[in-house]
């Protein structure tokens, strides 16, 4: 255990803020029946990294990060404009959206010569939490240790912050966002302003999805926007309780997973371990999948009926 | 050959700055399709009015439009003289049918508390006083017992009334109705007009579109006819008189079997 805080400890941290960020933001995403955003995202991400590439001409991850979040509030202001023009449902204005920007993507990088970037594109698309290695943490007394910190891998820093942005965000405009995602019209005659809150909900998508996609990956983004709030509506009829449960499937989830990803083929007597991203999202689908079959407040058990 | 007494406001006076609701000269149009056109009417202060016209007459375009949900292509309108930005604490709207998730994780409660979503300001989250205030609506349209039921376990009418009980925790001086009592049994829109003459007694001003002709006398003391224009308005007495009825229905009063076309003179 005495190597636990050197290589664990960040990549729970990272797993952890993560799947607190992307859950957090997916109550609401639920809500909306816009969970597929997070999808869209993560195809849509290719084209941003491959301009920032063409642009700056240097792989590094501040310029591909900004990249990628441009091409994500494109995407997502795209979507919205989709959406209201065309008048089509939210899952066709992004299939549209992210579907033609993958595509998009792919093409410049075909005939820009920008293949040298591939593999980069791979591992944003991956992530890799157990590369997140602090070489300076040799024990719990490192956390206090400021020249320890300092080696801190950088994706810690970013998705505390984003966190800390996407809580703050939540706790100052909850009644605006609730509000925007249970009856724009109502919203709009008292002045909660939804057309501006679904604007910031899906830039705070597109931040989350692509700082979160750089340290863990695609799949366990989708799955997180997804399964613990889908999960957590399954325990109660109102939304606090809601979030709150979905922020204890999230820890769930990033702690569980990765305890398993690491121990759990040991104890099962393999020699190697699992991908820690791709068993998070196992965990957090296991939960949902509880939720439905035992969750108090499952499909059946309420009406879905709208009145004549 | 129509009564002076419903003369409409000339499109280009000024607007009424003690109406309520003022409108001059609108025109609203989906696609190309105008669904208002040229209506100038005023909402008179401590009123029961009622807005009566066929199917596609435009009187749920005209509420949205004043409220600025929807864009007007030509006109004016005010609340007590003001843009409806300046004045949207003081109305209310219940819309014809919520466009809302029934499935949303809400109560009753939950629901009417978001009525109070000006009053809350920058306290957050719901002080007891403002549950005491959401529940006290809910008691006034009888859903006092269903406080805490999930909105989409409720019945239709119930969930009409969670609505209605919205728009008066915003205790509003104008509360505008799009159809208060669709789909409810005599039972409930007794009781909803119950509230509605409380409210105007207290010198709340409310308007309703409102369908069914043969309570209109006893329950609106003035009544805005509408077809695609506003045929007339003023007292219930002056209007709602068999010529204007015909010039508004186009001489049939079967409501519900308006043909498509017929409906814009
Ligand atoms: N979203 C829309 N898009 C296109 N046309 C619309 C839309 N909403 C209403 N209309 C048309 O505008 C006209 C007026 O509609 P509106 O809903 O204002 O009528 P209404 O008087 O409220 O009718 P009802 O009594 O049936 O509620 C109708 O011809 C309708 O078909
Ligand atoms: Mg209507």
């Amino acid at each position: 255990m005495s190597d636990f805080v050197m290589l664990s400890l960040m990549p729970m941290v990272v797993g952890t803020a993560a799947a607190l960020a992307c859950a957090l933001v997916g109550n609401f995403l639920v809500l909306r029946r816009q969970s597929l955003i997070g999808d869209a995202v993560s195809h849509v991400v290719l084209p941003g990294i491959v301009a920032a590439f063409l642009l700056t001409g240097v792989v590094a991850p501040i310029p591909m990060l900004a990249g990628a979040t441009v091409a994500a509030i494109v995407a997502a202001g795209l979507i919205a404009l989709v959406r209201r023009a065309g008048g089509v449902e939210p899952g066709a204005a992004m299939g549209v959206v992210f579907t033609s920007l993958f595509a998009a993507g792919v093409l410049l990088l075909e005939t820009s010569g920008a293949r040298s970037v591939h593999l980069d594109v791979e591992h944003a698309l991956l992530g890799n939490l157990e590369s997140l290695i602090w070489f300076e943490g040799l024990g719990w007394s490192a956390l206090l240790d400021p020249s320890a910190l300092a080696a801190v891998p950088p994706q810690v820093w970013r998705l505390i912050v984003v966190l800390a942005i996407v809580s703050a965000f939540v706790v100052l405009f909850w009644k605006e966002l609730v509000l925007g995602s249970f009856d724009p019209v109502f919203a709009a005659t008292v002045g909660a302003r939804p057309a501006l809150f679904d604007a910031a909900l899906m830039l705070l998508t597109a931040v989350v999805a692509v700082f979160a996609f750089e340290a863990v990956g695609s799949i366990l983004v989708v799955a997180m926007f997804v399964c613990p709030p889908a999960a957590a509506r399954l325990m109660t009829d109102r939304l606090v309780p809601q979030v709150m449960w979905s922020l204890a499937f999230a820890v769930l989830s990033a702690v569980g997973g990765y305890v398993l990803a690491g121990y759990g083929p040991l104890w099962l007597g393999y020699q190697s371990s699992v991908s820690a991203a791709g068993m998070i999202a196992v965990v957090s689908g296991l939960i949902l999948a509880a939720a439905c079959v035992a969750g108090p407040r499952r499909k059946g058990t309420r009406s879905i009926g709208a009145p004549a | 050959m129509l009564k002076r007494a419903s003369v409409l406001p000339e499109p280009t006076s000024p607007l009424d700055v003690s109406a309520p609701l003022s409108v001059r000269n609108l025109t609203v149009a989906y696609q190309d399709m105008p669904a208002v056109s040229a209506a100038s009417v005023d909402v008179q202060a401590g009123s029961l009015t009622a807005i009566v016209g066929p199917n596609g007459a435009g009187k749920s375009t005209l509420l949205k439009a004043a409220l600025d949900l929807i864009p007007r292509r030509e006109g004016r309108v005010a609340f007590w003289g003001r843009p409806f930005k300046a004045a949207r604490r003081r109305v209310a709207y219940v819309p014809q049918r919520a466009a809302v998730d029934w499935d949303f994780p809400a109560t009753a409660l939950d629901v009417v508390l978001m009525g109070l979503y000006a009053e809350m300001g920058l306290v957050r989250f719901a002080r007891r006083r403002h549950k005491e205030k959401a529940r006290a609506a809910l008691a006034r349209v009888g859903m006092g017992d269903l406080a805490d039921r999930q909105i989409g376990r409720l019945s239709g009418g119930q969930q009409q009334r969670v609505f209605l009980a919205r728009a008066l925790a915003q205790d509003a001086d104008l509360t505008l109705l799009d159809e208060p009592f669709a789909g409810v049994d005599a039972a409930t829109e007794a009781a909803i007009v119950d509230v509605l003459r409380d409210l105007n007694a207290a010198g709340r001003t409310i308007v309703a579109v409102h369908h069914d002709l043969g309570s209109v006398t006893s329950i609106f003391d003035r009544v805005i006819l509408m077809a695609g224009r506003v045929v007339a308005a003023g007292p219930t007495a002056e209007v709602f008189t068999p010529d204007l009825l015909e010039a508004t229905y186009g001489g049939r009063l079967a409501v519900e079997t308006f043909p498509e076309e017929g409906r814009r003179p």
